[in-house]
């Protein structure tokens, strides 16, 4: 049920989209302040279509989101994507430590 | 608080825990061998576990529920791959069908489990928690970006910081 948690197809994402050192960033400036597109392609070596392909793949993780005005397409941090991707471990180890503290509860019956 | 340690481990896929408890090693070893007890602390404070079948040998299998706060049933498996008792486990976790069956579509964790004497009397229990690759994570070992994982998990701290 927890280790779920872990290895959904989500997750998979999340972590995918993480792995890249240009998306760590948008997602960086982005949670920070919300930018165009071209914005964005203006701070990195890259050409517009190459970053508007790392905001889809942010996107499809839920790390970030779109929003069109005129003809633009603004990028926002999704603080709670962002938030849920710590949460599928974070789920796990409090699995454990609940366990822990169960465990040491039956032993002090002992006592 | 008798845990020591939580290392969680994204390149190996693995995550460990260290804790330590004011009993001998035979007293804790119990804990998982009665399967009376083992129902006590395997599910989380709301999904209580039953174990049902429960044989804690090499190639033996422990079958158990945890029943949530709707009364819904989440049923797993142990597949018991190494015995030393009292000091030394090592099991394959996963999910099962509500008839018990392990679920062959659903990631499996591997569970190693040790205790040992803390000297005076005390234990300490290791569980290193090995979780399945799926094909995406695999994928991404391959490529070598065993460091971008790692750099990922440490920017979210980073970011969930910064933003508050």
């Amino acid at each position: 049920m927890v280790v779920e948690l872990l290895s959904t197809p989500e997750t998979d994402q999340v972590f995918h989209a993480l792995a890249d050192a240009t998306r760590r960033d948008i997602v960086h400036t982005v949670l920070i302040q919300e930018h165009s597109i071209s914005a964005l392609a203006r701070r990195y070596p890259m050409s517009f279509a190459a970053v508007q392909k790392h905001v889809a793949v942010l996107n499809e993780a839920g790390l970030v989101t779109k929003q069109r005005r005129g003809r633009e397409s603004l990028v926002r941090g999704d603080i709670e994507g962002v938030r849920n991707a710590r949460g599928a471990l974070d789920a796990f180890e409090q699995l454990w430590r609940d366990r822990v503290a169960q465990m040491d509860q039956i032993l002090a019956e002992d006592r | 608080m008798p845990i020591v340690r939580v290392d969680k481990d994204l390149d190996n896929h693995t995550m460990t825990v260290v804790a330590e408890y004011d009993a001998p090693v035979e007293r804790v070893w119990q804990l998982y061998a009665d399967p009376r007890q083992l129902e006590r602390f395997w599910g989380p404070p709301t999904w209580p576990a039953t174990v049902v079948d429960h044989d804690l040998s090499a190639n033996g299998r422990v079958t158990y529920f945890m029943t949530g706060p709707d009364g819904e049933n989440s049923a797993g498996y142990w597949d018991v791959l190494e015995v030393a008792a009292p000091r030394r486990f090592v099991v394959e976790d996963g999910f099962a069908d509500d008839t018990g069956q392990p679920n062959p579509n659903m990631p499996t964790t591997r569970m190693e489990l040790e205790l040992d004497d803390r000297g005076d009397g005390g234990t300490v229990m290791t569980v290193v928690s090995t979780f399945a690759s799926t094909a995406a994570m695999t994928q991404m070992l391959e490529m070598g970006m065993e460091d971008g994982m790692r750099q990922a998990m440490g920017q979210i701290d980073g970011i969930l910081a910064e933003a508050g």
